[in-house]
């Protein structure tokens, strides 16, 4: 009898203690490719996602309650990634933050919709948006508003009358290359060389050729990071001289330290970057990065900082932790800079999860990305 | 032309690296009579350990380099011998084979373990600077690389057909009870195998490395195309492992540029077919005979 006594009084003690424990935090599933192709984009998304919950921790947390984040590896690879989703959301998450990879994020968002699961993804890719998923909310602008960035330069600043293409042939390229034609199309451009190439390859031999043979005044380049990288040596190896110009990922910090003294003169239009440094939020977020990683974050890390931020924010209109009324509210929204500094920048969605936003021109020089222009919201 | 060149030349550079990697298979094979699957990742370490030296303990380049092939030739050719083939080998060929594919794992999950899934950049052991050749460009990495490949090979096959050592060595590949009764040692020369199949793979890991940066994961490409150029220049000819590299590397390039690119990541497997079909030995190799 006295020791049913003492379990009782035992478990009577430990429930409120568990209970406690359990209110006092609210759980963020977040969904990386921390190994695979997409490595360096899923690393940089999770060490961004960090730096923002040490600082919203440290601000008293989401609605009064720390955020705890359950980190998950999708591998690159999509399947993996939607079996994961469904893993954060039975181990109570409340949002999730992730994917990068937009092959990954068409599978696993089906499962936050489904369950009602508010989701910041850092895809580009245009069909994440047009699949009518109310939850799933971007954190740079998708490839059909960042690429048409793209047209006044080449029209305008290159005088182009000639260009290529190359492109890696998964989801994000997909995306990115068929704006990119259209765009071309449109404005009378002729696009005189199409070259796509695989995820993961390693030699960029026959492609640069092509594209010296194709007679471009500039070549569009759509690629993720190391294969960017990889291009970007092999077109140096065989002296490549038009203007090479990107969409994000041509002038990412992790481009130009894999690819060196390869990676001068690129050019891009970046949604977001670290060394726009005039922007106080980015500079600081910038200067807690480096600190805590020794290394300089990419556009990726800064998505993920936005995203969690924008959580915070839009969770505390809202009052309570319920993904409808989160994604009810997110469609329409603009963020004032002023107002939600993390955020960094005026940053609105609409109705379909879209993100519009300031963005930046940058070119690499000595080794660095240079902001040499910006380019309003559209 | 210039284009035909370009690509010829461009291939012609990244198959004599496939081609040190494929010399490695062969060796093996001479050896132990067994296929190495962990090859691509006896490539991938070596870059692992240049990086180690340059990051960890602040060598310069040269000293990085140097580490790079003793420690391959510790971990690679030694500690490969002693640990896994010679207690294994007396299972058979079969267990041999499972264990290096095993191997081949641990090598590549260790080091995603210790430098993370990242790719690394790689410093290149030559200058920069291009060539102008008959309107291809050619970069002074590419023309050391073949140039440096090819002087490997030539050297390797002078050392075993002009030289004592690579004599009994040849005899060992070719029977080893035989040779022992001759007065060869045997497990000398098995050895020494292992020891240059490790060398090889530390200089093909340099040359291509700061083309394909340095990765994990870099094994898994690497081994698979170096696997099939054995087989298709002959398992058991360094020539044949020679023939097949450059083939393979010159054809990928051709295929990519005057076909399609859609599909070059099957075109050794198809060559690989091809060639089972019409010459099972290899273009270059000879019929073994095996008793049963």
């Amino acid at each position: 009898m006295n020791r049913r006594i003492v379990l009782a009084l035992t478990a009577a003690l430990l429930a409120p203690a568990g209970l406690a424990h359990a209110d006092d935090t609210v759980t963020i599933g977040v969904l990386a490719e921390l190994s695979g192709p997409g490595a360096p984009s899923g690393t940089n998304w999770r060490d961004g996602i960090k730096i923002a919950v040490d600082e919203i921790n440290a601000d008293g947390g989401i609605l009064g309650k720390k955020v705890k984040t359950n980190v998950y590896d999708t591998q690159t690879d999509p399947q993996v990634s939607r079996a994961l989703a469904q893993k954060a959301i039975d181990e109570g998450a409340y949002a999730i933050w992730g994917t990068v990879y937009s092959g990954s994020t068409i599978v696993n968002m089906l499962v936050a919709q489904q369950n009602s699961i508010p989701q910041f993804t850092g895809s580009e890719a245009p069909a994440i948006v047009e699949k009518g998923n109310p939850f799933i909310f971007r954190t740079s602008s998708g490839a059909q508003k960042g690429v048409p960035s793209l047209t006044p330069y080449f029209k305008d600043t290159l005088k182009a009358k000639k260009v290529a293409v190359a492109w890696v042939n998964n989801e994000f390229g997909k995306g990115g290359h068929d704006v990119f034609v259209k765009q071309m199309k449109d404005v009378g451009i002729n696009v005189v060389a199409d070259v796509s190439s695989e995820q993961g390859q390693t030699d960029y031999a026959a492609d640069v050729s092509k594209l010296k043979e194709s007679g471009a005044d500039a070549v569009f380049v759509y690629m993720n990071q190391e294969e960017s990288a990889r291009f970007l040596i092999e077109a140096r190896k065989q002296n490549l001289t038009m203007p090479l110009v990107g969409e994000v990922t041509l002038t990412e910090a992790k481009v130009i330290d894999l690819a060196g003294a390869a990676a001068n003169g690129a050019l891009a239009h970046v949604g977001i970057t670290s060394t726009a440094t005039d922007n106080p939020a980015i500079a600081s977020f910038d200067e807690k990065f480096k600190k805590e990683f020794n290394r300089n974050p990419t556009h990726d890390a800064l998505k993920a900082y936005i995203g969690a931020w924008a959580t915070k924010y839009v969770t505390e209109m809202v009052g309570k932790f319920d993904g409808q009324a989160f994604a009810d509210k997110m469609h329409g929204l603009c963020l004032k800079a002023k107002d939600y500094p993390h955020m960094a920048l005026d940053t609105c969605w609409d109705d379909r999860g879209e993100m519009s936003r300031p963005s930046f021109m940058v070119q690499v020089k000595d080794g660095k990305a240079v902001v040499i222009g910006t380019v309003p919201a559209n | 032309m210039s284009q035909l060149l370009q690509v010829l030349l461009s291939g012609l550079a990244t198959g004599s690296i496939y081609a040190l990697v494929a010399i490695g298979f062969t060796l093996v094979w001479q050896a132990a009579q067994t296929v190495n699957f962990a090859q691509g990742e006896f490539v991938m370490l070596p870059a692992f350990f240049v990086l180690a030296g340059l990051h960890f303990f602040h060598m310069p380049l040269w000293a990085a380099l140097l580490l790079g092939v003793v420690a391959s030739v510790i971990v690679l050719g030694i500690l490969f011998k002693k640990l896994v083939v010679e207690p294994i080998l007396p299972s058979g060929g079969t267990s041999l084979v499972i264990a290096t594919i095993a191997l081949g794992i641990f090598l590549k999950e260790s080091v995603k373990e210790f430098y993370g899934a990242e790719a690394q950049s790689f410093p290149s052991m030559f200058p920069g600077g291009t060539f102008h050749f008959f309107g291809a460009v050619l970069s002074v990495q590419d023309i050391l690389d073949l140039v440096f490949s090819l002087c490997v090979v030539v050297l390797l096959t002078l050392f075993l057909n002009r030289t004592r050592t690579g004599r009994c060595m040849q005899a060992t590949a070719q029977n080893p009870a035989v040779a022992e009764i001759l007065g060869v040692n045997v497990k000398r020369m098995i050895l020494y195998t292992f020891l240059i199949n490790a060398v090889l793979a530390a200089l093909a890991s340099f040359l291509i490395t700061p083309v394909y940066l340095a990765k994990f994961s870099n094994g898994e490409t690497l081994g698979l195309i170096a696997f099939i150029a054995a087989i298709v220049g002959g398992f058991n000819q360094i020539r044949g492992a020679l023939a097949g590299g450059l083939l393979i590397g010159v054809l990928d390039n051709l295929t990519a540029t005057y076909v399609t690119a859609d599909y070059r990541a099957a075109l050794p497997l198809v060559l690989l077919i091809a060639i089972i079909l019409v010459r099972p030995q290899g273009l270059l190799g000879t019929s073994e005979g095996r008793s049963v």
